[in-house]
């Protein structure tokens, strides 16, 4: 065994130390959990005993074994007062190990610490500093707000007179007390200014940990110390320019502990202050340029200069040299080096984007690296690096990337491609590509609005609807296990699988697809077992979209419609039942019923790297307040018809995308014919009565439907100029006792020469049945001019139906 | 400031803990459980920073002992390697060649050391030869008092 320098010293502190050793050696001798806890339960009566007798001088070290047992994970609460009366007693080995036993026993959540709040305030008085420095320790880690407000006027005493060693463990006191009791700042906020003039580095470095502390908790406070920046700087040149001191050095920094402490009170008295950044200036560059990062020390003090200079208001040449520093980084062998350098460039990505945008390539480089923890700081990096201008490149790495990436970082790296797809896409060809890229790679790991978002795209990329419905086949018949990726595929196939029979197509290589091709792989996706309920909800609407978009094998489709109206699955079994019906009682309607989808409407905010959300924020804002109660999304036209026509309708997703569960056939209960065509812009359309006609702008006005207390209508806009008209806003007045709801407009925009129009459905309310009137006022642009006009309706014409 | 220091070896055996916030033993219990499973789970040659919860975790190994420890946002990772390193040499000094059996056996004795080096989760002291310096002379304290004190407590 090491020798060990108190046990050399004397046989009577030899005996005792070895039967503690005597019950380690035991205790780990035993074989089994069992044994062991055999061992310690034998140990335990017998300490428990001790301590029942009276004073045998055995104290200290029954328990020291205590503790030992404790820290093997048994409870040894019944050793709390023991370590109370062991505090008080007046021999230094007892005290010793009382304290350390208050330590690790005693929190100040038991009762018992309270006790020993009088020996420490004797101790603290000792005139021993060993003595005093086991109380200061004790207070330090374990005392309560209660003890910390009895005893910190000693501790301030302590901070002001008294030896460095003593000094510098009040310092660190002190902190812990202004961290319970934040209002004690004040009261040491003096010493804490004049311990500055210490030359002892423990000392200094207590004094700076606590001005910190000062500081962060009071403005005032932290004014005040701004005054102490230029002899903090003194200090910092000082420990820069020293020569080598053996006691402080560590691989060429002197003191890199106390540098570190200093740098980071430098930044909270510089931040947002601009004399006291000045101050700092020379002595940052300083530091930044002389000190030596090839080992971790000095690695250690530049990252806190540049996390400092970051963050003070420092000249643009010292925040470059920052940022080079930090690029430097990123280049070091030393894993934990590039780590630190992306943590770093991810807190100034958005406020020194271009600076960091420099270093784009190393950064994607990380993305390759072994360790997991550099790989996910690396991703977060490069999804904030994302720009126009470097979209394709770096989607490109990405995907990459997602092909290998480690399974815990693969949702968050799919949203990250999708939001940034979404911003930046180049093309709407790129977008759908990526995205099926990532269905394809890691279809598993995507949120659920993926399909939605991703079927609503394909419905706006309309000169892109065939080159999709390829591809999509194409990877259906490959592998069919990804359920996200399956689904949007279906949707395709059932909307536009007229264009995929048709086997022509400009943007990819056409494949010869039949009818009964098409039929196959959505019958195998039904009958997969691999489908969840939701896919093959998708494969049976699609297989039924079809019955109108080929020509010959209609009859294979009634037939597995007919089959699935006995299936078990009761989401299955109904829309099979309503397909057959479709078939059957309602085949002149199912043309109309399954035509194609309109395009869906989007609406969601952007928001660029680089650039602060607060202007984009705004902008959103005012496009949205239409001075109309938005109950849902704007664009979400169907659905709005569905409510209308009294259906009860799905439910609308909350999402900030505006879609439906595609297909009009997925309703609610009873397949009630009116709900299944509630979706629908259906002929015939009902009469509209023209309100407003000036400056090519036509205001048309239909009654969608009418009962004794209310009625809704629609308002349709069209143009018949050559330019388009923008910024359609309406605004609607009804007589007092009726109750106006708007929905949201179609939109704001009304294309030209009548190529687009804009709809808004206004609900009225009219529980005590006056005579319904309504005046409207017309805002929009035209031309660059503004016009707004007034119109009054007195009359409605009769509803559709 | 540092929220805890732990000492485990490569089997998740703990050799010294040292909180230096407030927490229930229950909640020491899986703080130490995580922390043990997900450092004695890392590749060799990873990175010494983790993330866990709201806390900035850094190890390291020495032989067959983990030193791992908690911080908090502001606190600088890579100066945390060396005060982890410092506490390794103060160690090896005071023992001579430090080996995990010293700690184990000696566990007072690597607390005593530590209180001189850190307090309330801060740095207290700088200086490699301070702490041993104070480790001696408690030492000496520790049996001139024991000669002079021989009177009985109570």
């Amino acid at each position: 065994m090491v020798m060990n320098i108190s046990m050399s010293c004397s046989t009577r502190a030899m005996s005792p130390s070895v039967r503690l050793q005597e019950m380690i050696r035991v205790i780990r001798g035993a074989r089994t959990q069992g044994e062991e806890r055999g061992v310690i339960q034998r140990e335990c009566a017998a300490i428990r005993a001790q301590f029942r007798q009276a004073d045998n001088g055995t104290r200290s070290h029954n328990l020291a074994k205590l503790l030992y047992v404790h820290m093997l994970g048994y409870p040894a609460h019944f050793g709390q007062m023991e370590c109370v009366r062991l505090i008080a007693s007046p021999r230094y080995n007892e005290k010793r190990v009382g304290y350390l036993g208050a330590m690790m026993l005693l929190d100040e959540k038991q009762d018992a610490s309270l006790l020993i709040t009088n020996s420490i305030k004797n101790d603290l008085s000792h005139n021993s500093q060993y003595v005093q420095s086991l109380a200061l320790c004790t207070l330090a880690c374990m005392g309560s707000a209660e003890m910390c407000r009895d005893l910190a006027p000693e501790i301030d005493r302590l901070l002001r007179a008294s030896n460095s060693y003593i000094k510098k463990k009040a310092a660190l006191c002190a902190v812990h007390i202004v961290r319970k009791v934040p209002d004690l700042g004040e009261l040491f906020t003096p010493a804490a200014r004049s311990l500055l003039c210490e030359k002892n580095h423990g000392v200094l470095h207590g004094a700076v940990v606590l001005i910190t502390e000062l500081c962060e908790r009071n403005p005032d406070t932290l004014e005040q110390f701004r005054k102490v920046v230029p002899e903090l700087v003194q200090i910092m040149k000082g420990l820069v320019m020293s020569g080598y001191s053996p006691e402080h050095n560590v691989a060429g920094i002197s003191d890199p502990f106390l540098q570190v402490r200093i740098l980071r009170l430098l930044r909270i008295l510089g931040r947002n202050n601009d004399t006291a950044s000045d101050a700092m200036n020379d002595l940052l560059a300083q530091v930044a340029t002389n000190t030596d990062s090839s080992k971790t020390a000095g690695s250690a003090v530049l990252y806190e200069t540049v996390l400092t200079v970051m963050d003070i208001k420092s000249e643009s040449g010292l925040r470059v040299l920052a940022v080079n520093i930090l690029g430097r980084f990123l280049l070091n062998n030393d894993r934990n080096i590039r780590y630190i350098s992306m943590t770093s460039l991810q807190k100034i990505v958005q406020t020194d984007h271009n600076a960091v945008q420099r270093h784009r390539g190393t950064i994607v480089d990380c993305l390759k690296d072994q360790d997991a923890s550099v790989k996910r700081r690396a991703l977060e990096l490069s999804l904030a690096l994302v720009s126009a201008v470097n979209i394709r490149s770096l989607m490109k790495e990405l995907l990459l990337f997602l092909s290998s990436c480690p399974p815990e970082l693969r949702a968050h790296t799919t949203s990250g491609i999708f939001n940034a797809a979404e911003r930046y896409a180049p093309s709407q060809r790129w977008h759908i590509d990526t995205i099926l890229h990532v269905l394809t790679t890691a279809g598993g790991d995507v949120r659920d609005e993926t399909v939605p978002n991703l079927i609503q795209l394909i419905t706006t990329a309309t000169e892109l609807h065939c080159y999709t419905v390829h591809k999509l086949y194409r990877a259906l018949i490959t592998d069919i296990s990804v359920q996200s990726l399956v689904q949007v595929a279906c949707w395709c196939i059932g909307e536009y699988g007229d264009l995929l029979l048709r086997g022509e197509c400009e943007e990819t290589e056409p494949v010869q697809v039949t009818e009964d091709d098409v039929l196959d792989a959505l019958e195998t996706v039904l009958q997969s077992h691999m489908s969840s309920p939701a896919t093959r909800g998708f494969a049976l609407t699609a297989t039924m979209k079809l019955s109108t978009r080929i020509t010959h094998n209609v009859d294979r489709i009634r037939s597995i419609v007919s089959i699935y109206g006995s299936c078990i699955d009761v989401e299955l079994q109904q829309r099979a039942v309503e397909y057959n019906a479709l078939f059957k009682k309602y085949d002149h309607m199912r043309a109309a019923v399954l035509e194609r989808m309109p395009v869906i409407d989007k609406s969601s905010p952007g928001h660029t790297n680089g650039e602060s959300a607060g202007g984009i924020k705004e902008l959103e804002q005012t496009k949205l307040t239409q001075e109309v109660v938005l109950p849902k999304d704007p664009g979400n036209q169907v659905c709005d018809l569905l409510d209308l026509l009294g259906g009860s309708g799905e439910p609308v997703p909350s999402s900030g995308l505006s879609h439906t569960v595609p297909g009009p056939a997925t309703s609610t209960s009873g397949g009630d014919l009116l709900d299944l065509l509630g979706g629908l812009d259906v002929s015939p359309a009902p009469p509209s009565v023209k309100v407003y006609e000036k400056n090519g702008v036509t205001l048309k006005l239909q009654t969608d439907s009418q009962t004794d207390t209310g009625m809704t209508i629609t308002l349709t806009a069209t143009n018949s100029t050559d330019g388009d008209i923008t910024s359609l806003t309406l605004q609607a007045a009804v007589p007092k006792s009726v109750q106006l709801q708007m929905k949201a407009p179609s939109g704001d925009v009304i294309p030209a020469r009548g190529l687009g129009l804009v709809t808004q459905t206004v609900l009225l309310n009219n529980p005590n049945k006056v005579s319904l009137k309504m005046r409207v006022r017309v805002c929009y642009s035209s031309q660059g001019a503004v016009c707004q006009d007034t119109v009054q309706i007195d009359s409605f014409p009769s509803p559709a139906w | 400031m540092m929220r805890f220091l732990l000492l485990f070896s490569r089997q998740g055996k703990l050799r010294l803990q040292k909180w230096f916030i407030t927490v229930t033993e229950r909640e020491k219990k899986k703080m130490i459980r995580d922390m043990t499973l997900m450092v004695l789970a890392r590749p060799p040659r990873s990175c010494n920073f983790l993330h866990w919860r709201d806390l900035k975790i850094v190890y390291k190994r020495y032989a067959s002992l983990y030193f791992c420890c908690g911080l908090e946002e502001h606190d600088n990772e890579l100066l945390t390697l060396e005060i982890l390193h410092r506490y390794v040499e103060l160690l090896d000094k005071y023992f001579g060649n430090v080996c995990e059996l010293d700690i184990i056996f000696n566990f007072e004795k690597a607390y005593f050391i530590l209180d001189e080096f850190l307090m309330g989760g801060e740095i207290l002291e700088t200086s490699k030869t301070a702490v041993g310096t104070a480790m001696e002379e408690a030492a000496t304290l520790q049996e001139t008092m024991e000669e002079y004190m021989s009177k009985p407590t109570f």
